[in-house]
């Protein structure tokens, strides 16, 4: 058996595990680890300039390939400053290891010099963790903790490493085990073939059926068949802020996003349908509004691979446990021939409801000579990107633009936090994602206050040469607490204003970057062009837009889905 | 409504913060808790009493049996089954009359006395948890409690059902 220290443990068993790329930051505690790093090439370590960044981009990574992200970061600070990144997967699903350093195992509990509790802190937002005691157990510790963070739901798993146990001076027999077996831990994955049955039956019958499809599909790399079903059934989708791309946004049968935001048809559709089949979606609040109204006419199938999920919020008539693409895959087994003809002629009186729905054109917005709409934005770099771009995004009302008017036609492509609502996410998820795929066109879609929350990532774009694109819509002001504060309180808003922004582009060109400032809506499609002529730079977009804008449709509180307002004057 | 809920999980450092943690995470009641190694050692076994409607018990149910380190879990509240509860109680005797009406108190519960000194008795008593509640309420007329200490409900589904890994 091979000997080796702690620290090279770590390093090897993360090449035996498969990992390329470990996104981190060093420190007293992890020193060990870094010194094995430096003596090897099969993982690439990336530096970044804030551990939060890290385990955004380790999430971007994930999001984008599929494969777990990795994060390296010290003990105390370091760990800590990973939180919210932790938190951000763990909301969203998303597979993600986090190896912390700690103090030495003596020291623990002293209050030693940069000791926190990782495992404590992290606890509520992780899938699993481990304090690592011995260095003969950290094979074993970090093949379970990839095997348990992308299997089943997804999430994300922390490995602690007390100093002593990577200790560079000792040597200790290393095996990597040929597979991961835990007596306590196995997903169902397969579906109960009655409720398969009971399920396939009621959608079939239904009248005004509707699949409303969240981002479990796109974790299973469900979507060829969830395209297949909504296709061979003629049904309408709709798809969830996390399921974007899951079903193509630009498909005839797609009726876009659903929930606070969605477009009227979708939450129309909600409301009025007779059977929901819920895949991989966990009906959240931003989804359901008053749950009490939710959708009363519907039978509800509910797939999900996460029992806990199943009937949390909402009832599910119909619960069927398994990943959305074994389900899938059993139901069309299951299925006999389907009449395209009658098919049709069943849901054609549904279809025509749904057409009149979206004749009302509820994303349409009146465009101004002086200022630049939001709207303007997504749009023009949805034709700039031929709709074919990885785009991350921050949170607030650039989101929702960002979701609504670019219909991505693909999975993996949408990279946003959904669950958490991270500012700051956007530009280490781009940066992760652009990692994944070096060759990718990756924009950030970000506001001017979202992306001051980790705009010091932008030396570590130069320092790796990231391409990426920053669509920065700035309108001077925290914009979905402005529209809410415009809508809830009477106006007043309260330190929803950024004074004092800095110059964007000047602080882009400081971190060697391209910056581009547009303020009229004439000279965007030009500089949109420019920007994506720059193959090999990255351009900071300064886009000065319209301040009051706000985002619509929007649900009004307390109401069923389908109680919205279409404007700043009409609702339905 | 009272449910009884039996967890079988690793023992494993650090598995039990995670049910509490759990519990207070997601704003769940958790009355009593017991918990200690069964015959294999690797194994912890843990029993719960908590209040719920049906929608909560189903939550705290399936959470539970989320976690990493939970084997299996089961409401024994669902089925018949047996369970106890020991409580040590120390009372002042202050007077022959006042030991004399502890004694017979205790016979009457089948309780015991562990432990006397020429101030106290110690009583242990096992049952439900309100029988304890009854014991404790008799007790209190006679002599006065100093102080005592419950390990919460553990129990048994009763027949052929058992939870093994």
């Amino acid at each position: 058996m091979e000997m080796m220290s702690g620290a090279a443990m770590v390093v090897r068993a993360l090449k035996d595990v498969g990992v390329k790329h470990v996104f981190g930051y060093p420190g007293g505690a992890v020193l060990d680890i870094y010194d094995a790093l430096y003596a090897q090439e099969d993982v690439q370590h990336i530096l970044v300039r804030h551990e939060q960044a890290a385990a955004h981009m380790a999430d971007g990574y994930a999001r984008a390939t599929g494969q777990t992200g990795t994060v390296l970061v010290t003990s105390g600070p370091g760990a800590t400053n990973t939180l919210t990144g932790i938190a951000t997967a763990y909301m969203d699903s998303i597979p993600m290891v986090i190896l912390s350093g700690q103090v030495p195992s003596m020291h623990i509990g002293e209050d030693a010099f940069q000791e926190t509790d990782m495992v404590g802190c992290s606890r509520p937002i992780v899938k699993h963790s481990f304090l690592v005691k011995r260095a003969v157990d950290i094979p074993d510790a970090i093949a379970k903790a990839y095997y348990i963070a992308n299997t089943g739901r997804p999430g994300p798993v922390v490995v602690d490493l007390p100093k002593d146990v990577v200790n560079v001076l000792e040597s200790h027999p290393y095996q990597f085990p040929d597979k991961v077996q835990m007596r306590s831990y196995n997903p169902t994955i397969k579906g109960h073939m009655g409720q398969i049955k009971k399920a396939l039956k009621t959608l079939l019958d239904a009248k005004r059926p509707i699949l409303y499809v969240g981002g479990g599909a796109i974790a299973c790399d469900a979507s060829s068949l969830v395209t297949e079903l909504a296709e061979k059934l003629h049904l309408p989708v709709t798809n969830t802020l996390m399921g974007l791309g899951a079903f193509p946004g630009d498909h005839e049968q797609c009726l876009g996003m659903l929930g606070m935001h969605g477009t009227l048809q979708a939450n129309k559709s909600m409301h009025n349908a007779d059977c929901i089949l819920a895949l991989g979606a966990r009906f959240d609040d931003r989804v359901t509004n008053n749950v009490q109204k939710f959708c009363p006419h519907a039978t509800i199938i509910h797939v999900d691979i996460d029992p806990a999920s199943i009937s949390k919020t909402v009832n599910a008539h119909i619960p069927v446990v398994g990943s959305v693409k074994s389900v899938l895959t059993q139901f069309f087994e299951q299925m006999h021939e389907i009449n395209e003809t009658e098919r049709k002629e069943q849901l054609a009186d549904w279809w025509e409801q749904i057409a009149a729905w979206r004749a009302r054109n509820c994303l349409a917005y009146k465009t101004s000579d002086e200022l630049i709409k939001p709207q303007q934005v997504i749009e023009s770099l949805y034709r700039h990107t031929q709709g074919d771009a990885y785009v991350s995004s921050d949170v607030g009302q650039h989101q929702m633009f960002a979701a609504l008017y670019y219909p991505f036609a693909k999975p993996r492509r949408w990279i946003n936090s959904g669950g958490l609502g991270t500012m700051g996410f956007g530009l280490p998820a781009a940066m992760g994602v652009q990692f994944a795929h070096p060759e990718a066109v990756v924009a950030c879609v970000t506001g001017d206050g979202s992306i001051q929350m980790n705009i010091q990532e932008l030396s570590t774009c130069m320092q790796y040469g990231l391409p990426i694109k920053i669509i920065s819509i700035n309108n001077r002001a925290l914009g979905m607490v402005r529209q809410w504060q415009d809508m809830i309180y009477k106006g007043r808003h309260s330190h929803s204003y950024m004074d004092s922004l800095p110059d964007f582009v000047k602080l882009a060109e400081a971190y060697g970057h391209v910056g581009i400032r547009v303020d009229k809506p004439e000279e965007l499609d030009a500089a949109m062009a420019r920007c994506f002529e720059l193959k090999d730079k990255l351009v900071f977009m300064d886009i000065a837009v319209d301040q009051n804008e706000h985002v619509y449709p929007m649900q009004i509180k307390y109401g069923a889905m389908d109680d919205m307002r279409l404007s700043k004057t009409e609702r339905t | 409504m009272r449910r009884i809920i039996s967890v079988l999980m690793e023992n494993e450092p650090g598995a039990l913060s995670r049910i509490i943690g759990l519990f207070s995470q997601r704003g769940y009641n958790l009355d009593s808790l017991c918990v200690a190694p069964i015959d294999d050692s690797s194994l912890s076994r843990l029993t719960i009493t908590t209040v719920g409607d049906d929608k909560v018990i189903e939550q705290i149910t399936k959470q539970v049996n989320k976690l990493i380190d939970v084997l299996k879990i089961s409401d024994l509240t669902d089925g018949s089954h047996v369970e106890r509860e020991l409580m040590l109680v120390k009372v002042a005797t202050r007077s022959d009359a006042i030991r004399d009406e502890v004694k017979r108190t205790v016979d009457i519960f089948r309780g015991q006395v562990v432990d006397i000194t020429p101030r106290n008795y110690t009583i242990e008593i096992t049952g439900t948890s309100d029988k304890l509640d009854a014991f404790v309420q008799t007790m209190a007329q006679t002599a006065e409690i100093v102080e005592l200490s419950r390990t919460g409900v553990c129990g048994l589904s009763r027949g052929e059902k058992a939870m093994r890994p």
